[in-house]
C-alpha cells in the first residue's frame, strides 16, 4: 500500500485562555478549564483562513517530501469553514504551492472528518495508480458561538499529508470507515455559526463512531491496542479522545503525544490530522501509529500507520507541532479575539 | 525657443470652501489672473488636475473649464501627473508659447477634495495600485518609508523634520490665501497623533480644495499685459521608478535631482544662485530631502535647514515662504501654480511679510506620487 | 477588485515569480517585459526566495478603509537574496519592532477583502525569523 512521504502543519501564532473567555461570560474559569480540559486555544490572525493554512501546511508537506510539488497529481482540502461557500479552496492552494494546473482538485466537507477523508481518497488514488503523488490537507478556523460551549475549543490549524509509494516517512497498513446518518451537529447554509445536539454530541455520536471505527480496524489488521506505540482520536475538547482511549483499552503513555487539544483547542478537520503531525514529529522507525478521526453528521476514519527508517531524518525540513504550540504567541484579550474573529459589527 | 513671462496671477484662498465646486474654483482663479493682466481671451488652457474623477466623478476637465470660463472653443488640456499636476501644467504653458504654437496660455491647477470621496484612497492611485496600495500602503506611509530610510543613513531625527512644520507654520500665519494662518509650536508637532511611523499629524499637508491660474505670453510681448513680468528661465521634468520597491535607494529623490539639473541646465544657474524657493512639502520630511536633491544646501545643512534657521524668513535660502503645501494647503492639482504665483509674487516684490528682499532668482519644485515625477521651474524677475 | 486585475497578478501573488535578465542579471519583481535596468529583452522566469531583509519599513495607523481592522500594522520593503524588492506587510509581531536589516520570512497570507460578498484576495506577508 502507498504511504505518507511528506507531512506538515501549521498552527497560527495567536491564543486565547479559557479562563478569559470564561471570564467574559462571567463564568467560574477553573471550573470551564476543568470540565473540558483545555487552557488555550489556537486562534487564527485577520488573514489567516482555510486557505493560508492549507499553504503553510501544505508546503512543510512539500519540503519534507523532497519532491517537484507539480508531480502532486491530486489535491484535497477537508475543512468546515472553506472561506468560499461557492469557489474551491484548492484552486488557491494548488496555484500557490506550484501544483497546478496538472491536478484533481477537490473541497471536501464532512465536519471535523473532513481532513482524514481527504487522506483517504489521497490514499485511494495513489494506490490504484491513479496518480503519483496526492496531497490531503485537514484545516479549519473553527468557528464556536459566542458564549457557547465550543466557544472554548473552536480553534485554527491544520495538518497536510503526501501520499505515494516511492521513500515512504509512513507505511499505511490498514483503513477503515464507520459512518451513520446522525445530526448531532450541523451548520445550515448562510448561517455563520454551527449548532448542535449537547449532550447528544456524546455517547451516540463521538462514542460510537469513534469506538466503531477503532474496534473494526483494530479487528481488520488483526491488532490490539498494546501493539501501537502512540493513538489518536478526534479532539472535541480535553476529555473525550482520552474516555475514548480508556474505553477502548489504550494507555494515556499512548494518547500522549498526539494529544494537543489543551493547548491547540479543536481544529475541527484539522485536529486529528494535526495530533498524527505531531506523533510522527517523534515517532521512530517501525512504531505502530492508530488515528481515528471523527466527523458529527457522522461517521469516523481510522487509519493504522508504521513509522519507516526515513522519518527522523526528514522531521527537520519543517517547524514540528510543539515548536508552532510552545513557540512565539500572541495572547489575545476577548475583545481582540472578538475583533479577530469578525465578531464585531462596524458601519463601514 | 521664444522667452516666456508670466504676466498674470490669481489664486482661490486654499482649505476647505465647502460653497465653490470644482468649476467655481477654477473659474474665480482663472478669471483672476485674466483680469490682472487686462487680457480677454486666451490661445490656450492647460487645466492641472490629480483626480476630478475620482474626487467629485468629473473627468474631461478641459472643455468643462473653458466652458465656464466664458471661452468655449478654446484650445483646452486637463493635465496629469499626480500632485505635480501643476507644475506640469506650467510646464506645458511654457513650452506651448516658447514654441511659438501659441501667444496667450492660461496654465491652471484645481482640486477639489472635500466632497466627501475616501480621499486616503484617492491620493493612494498616485502610488503603484499593484505592487505598493494592495498591500495596505497609504501615503504617509510611503513618505515615512522615506523618512526612516533617510533617517538609517544619515543623523536626521524627528524633531528635524518637526522643525520643517514649525517653519511653513510660521510662513503660512503671514499668507491671507493659506488654508492655516497660524503658528504651530515644536511641542504641538511632535505630540500630534502619530500617522505613520515616524510621521506625525502635522507632518502631513491637509486636505485642501483650492485653484491657481498664471498667464503666459512671450517676454516681447509681456508689457502689453503687466509692468513687471517674471520670466521663466528653465524648466526640467524628470521620472523615477513609481514603487518605492524599485528604485535603487529608497531614501534619494532621482526625479527631484534630474529635474533640477536639467532646469538649472536650461537656465544657466547654479542652485547657489537660487534666493527664494517653492518646495513640495507634502510631507515635512520631503521638504528636507528635496531641498538636498535640488543641491540647495548640503545634506547636513539640508536635515538641519529649519533648525537653524537657514531655510526660514531671513535665512540663507528661504523655503516655502507661503506656508508650503504643510500651512498653505494642497488641493493636489493646484499646488504646482500655487508655488508659482508665491515666486511670481516675490519677484515682484508683492509678498509683503513675507517678502525675501532683493529676491532676483527663485524656484519651484512640485511632486508626484512618493516622488516618480518631479518638475522644476526656475524664474526670474525681469 | 475586479477579478481579472486579481487573477493576471497570480504568478507573482501567490508564487513570487520574478524575472532574471539574462544580459546584466537584474532581477525585477514582478516580472518584466523589458529589463529595467539594461533594457534588454531576454528574462528568464525565477521564483524568489520565501525569505529576506528589512530595507525600509513604517507603521500605519491611519489605514485605508479596507484595512481598517488590521492597523496598526508594519509595513516594510523586502530585499531578497535575488536582489529583488517587494512592499509587503510584516506581521505576526509587535509591529514597533520591524525596522532595516531584520531578517523576515515570506508567507502566503489573505491580504484584503472586497466588500460585499467580493473576492478574497491573497499573497503573501513577511514575518519574523525565529519569531
Ligand atoms: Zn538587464
Amino acid at each position: 500500500m502507498a504511504g505518507i512521504v511528506g507531512y506538515g502543519a501549521y498552527i497560527p501564532r495567536n491564543r486565547i485562555k479559557t479562563e478569559e473567555i470564561a471570564r467574559q461570560w462571567g463564568k467560574d474559569p477553573a471550573t470551564m478549564s476543568r470540565g473540558l480540559l483545555l487552557t488555550e486555544k489556537s486562534v487564527p490572525g485577520l488573514d489567516e483562513d482555510t486557505i493560508t493554512i492549507s499553504v503553510a501546511a501544505g508546503q512543510a508537506a512539500i519540503d519534507r517530501a523532497g519532491i517537484d510539488p507539480a508531480r502532486i497529481g491530486a489535491v484535497y482540502i477537508g475543512s468546515e469553514s472553506h472561506p468560499y461557500a461557492v469557489k474551491p479552496s484548492g484552486t488557491v492552494v494548488v496555484e500557490a504551492l506550484g501544483i497546478a494546473p496538472d491536478v484533481h482538485v477537490a473541497d471536501f466537507e464532512f465536519a471535523c472528518k473532513a481532513g482524514t477523508e481527504a487522506m483517504f481518497v489521497a490514499l485511494g488514488l495513489v494506490d490504484g495508480d491513479r496518480v503519483e503523488y496526492a496531497l490531503a490537507v485537514g484545516a479549519d478556523t473553527s468557528q464556536g458561538a459566542p458564549n457557547d460551549a465550543l466557544e472554548y475549543s473552536a480553534s485554527a490549524g491544520g495538518a497536510a499529508f503526501v501520499f505515494g509509494k516511492t521513500d515512504p516517512l509512513v507505511d499505511v497498513l490498514e483503513t477503515y470507515s464507520y459512518t451513520t446518518d446522525t445530526p448531532d451537529f450541523w451548520r445550515r447554509e448562510g448561517e455563520f455559526y454551527p449548532r448542535h445536539g449537547g449532550r447528544f454530541t456524546g455517547e451516540p455520536a463521538y462514542f460510537k463512531h469513534v469506538i466503531a471505527a477503532t474496534s473494526g480496524i483494530l479487528e481488520k489488521s488483526g491488532m490490539a491496542p498494546k501493539d501501537f506505540r502512540h493513538v489518536v482520536f478526534h479532539m472535541p475538547n480535553g476529555k473525550f479522545p482520552q474516555s475514548a482511549g480508556k474505553q477502548l483499552g489504550f494507555t494515556k503513555e499512548q494518547l500522549e503525544v498526539g494529544w494537543i487539544v489543551p493547548t491547540m483547542g479543536n481544529t475541527y478537520s484539522g485536529s486529528s490530522p494535526t495530533g498524527l503531525a505531531a506523533i510522527l514529529d517523534i515517532a521512530e522507525p517501525d512504531d505502530l501509529i492508530l488515528i481515528t478521526s471523527f466527523g458529527s453528521g457522522a461517521g469516523s476514519d481510522s487509519f493504522v500507520l508504521r513509522a519507516t527508517s526515513l522519518l527522523p531524518e526528514r522531521v527537520k525540513r519543517a517547524p514540528t507541532v510543539k515548536e508552532m504550540l510552545d513557540g512565539p504567541r500572541r495572547y489575545l484579550t476577548y475583545g481582540e479575539y472578538a475583533k479577530y474573529r469578525e465578531k464585531i459589527i462596524l458601519n463601514t | 525657443m521664444r522667452e516666456v513671462a508670466i504676466v498674470g496671477a490669481g489664486m482661490t484662498r486654499f482649505g476647505e470652501l465647502w460653497q465653490s465646486s470644482l468649476r467655481d474654483l477654477f473659474v474665480e482663479a482663472a478669471d483672476e489672473a485674466l483680469r490682472a493682466a487686462g487680457a480677454d481671451h486666451v490661445d490656450s488652457i492647460f487645466v492641472g488636475n490629480m483626480s476630478g474623477g475620482q474626487f467629485v466623478g468629473q473627468e474631461h476637465l478641459g472643455p468643462l473649464m473653458a466652458d465656464h470660463l466664458g471661452m468655449a472653443g478654446v484650445a483646452a488640456t486637463r493635465v496629469e501627473s499626480a500632485c505635480a499636476s501643476g507644475g506640469v501644467a506650467l510646464r506645458l504653458g511654457f513650452i506651448e508659447v516658447a514654441s511659438g504654437m501659441s501667444d496667450l496660455v492660461l496654465a491652471t491647477g484645481v482640486e477639489k477634495m472635500t466632497d466627501g470621496a475616501d480621499v486616503t484612497n484617492v491620493l493612494a492611485s498616485a502610488a503603484d495600485q499593484e505592487n505598493e496600495v494592495y498591500h495596505g500602503i497609504t501615503f504617509p506611509g510611503l513618505y515615512a518609508m522615506i523618512a526612516r530610510a533617510y533617517m538609517t543613513e544619515n543623523d536626521l531625527t524627528e524633531e528635524d523634520i518637526s522643525w520643517v512644520a514649525v517653519k511653513n507654520h510660521k510662513h503660512g500665519a503671514m499668507n491671507p490665501k493659506a488654508q492655516f494662518q497660524h503658528e504651530v509650536t515644536l511641542e504641538q508637532v511632535m505630540n500630534s497623533t502619530m500617522v505613520s511611523d515616524p510621521l506625525r499629524l502635522l507632518h502631513c499637508s491637509p486636505v485642501s480644495d483650492g485653484a491657481a491660474a498664471v498667464l503666459l505670453c512671450p517676454l516681447e510681448q509681456a508689457r502689453k499685459y503687466t509692468d513687471r513680468p517674471v520670466r521663466i528661465v528653465g524648466s526640467g521634468l524628470a521620472t523615477a521608478p513609481m514603487a518605492l520597491a524599485h528604485r535603487p535607494d529608497p531614501a534619494r529623490l532621482d526625479a527631484v535631482a534630474r529635474s533640477a539639473e536639467r532646469a538649472y541646465g536650461m537656465a544657466h544657474v547654479t542652485p547657489g544662485d537660487i534666493q527664494v524657493a517653492e518646495v513640495h512639502d507634502c510631507f515635512s520630511i520631503a521638504e528636507i530631502c528635496c531641498i538636498e536633491a535640488l543641491g540647495l544646501l548640503e545634506r547636513e545643512a539640508a536635515v538641519k535647514g529649519a533648525v537653524t534657521g537657514c531655510t526660514a524668513l531671513g535665512g540663507r535660502i528661504p523655503v516655502n515662504t507661503s506656508g508650503g503645501l504643510k500651512a498653505k494647503g494642497h488641493p493636489v492639482g493646484a499646488t504646482g501654480i500655487a508655488q508659482t504665483i508665491e515666486i511670481f509674487e516675490q519677484l515682484r516684490g508683492e509678498a509683503g511679510d513675507r517678502q525675501v528682499e532683493g529676491a532676483r532668482l527663485g524656484l519651484t519644485q512640485n511632486m508626484g506620487g512618493s516622488g516618480a515625477s518631479s518638475v522644476v521651474h526656475i524664474f526670474e524677475g525681469v | 477588485m475586479p477579478s481579472p486585475r486579481y487573477w493576471r497578478e497570480i504568478p507573482n501573488r501567490f508564487r513570487l515569480e520574478a524575472a532574471r535578465c539574462t544580459g546584466c542579471g537584474t532581477v525585477a519583481f514582478p516580472a518584466r517585459t523589458i529589463c529595467p535596468k539594461c533594457r534588454g529583452r531576454e528574462l528568464e522566469s525565477v521564483r524568489l526566495s520565501r525569505h529576506g531583509k528589512v530595507v525600509t519599513s513604517t507603521v500605519v495607523r491611519v489605514a485605508p478603509d479596507e484595512f481598517m481592522m488590521e492597523a496598526p500594522y508594519a509595513m516594510a520593503v523586502i530585499e531578497t537574496p535575488e536582489g529583488a524588492r517587494l512592499m509587503t506587510q510584516v506581521v505576526d509581531c509587535d509591529p514597533d519592532t520591524v525596522g532595516p536589516g531584520m531578517e523576515v520570512d515570506l508567507v502566503f497570507r489573505l491580504i484584503r477583502k472586497e466588500d460585499h460578498g467580493g473576492i478574497l484576495c491573497y499573497g503573501h506577508k513577511a514575518v519574523p525569523v525565529g519569531g
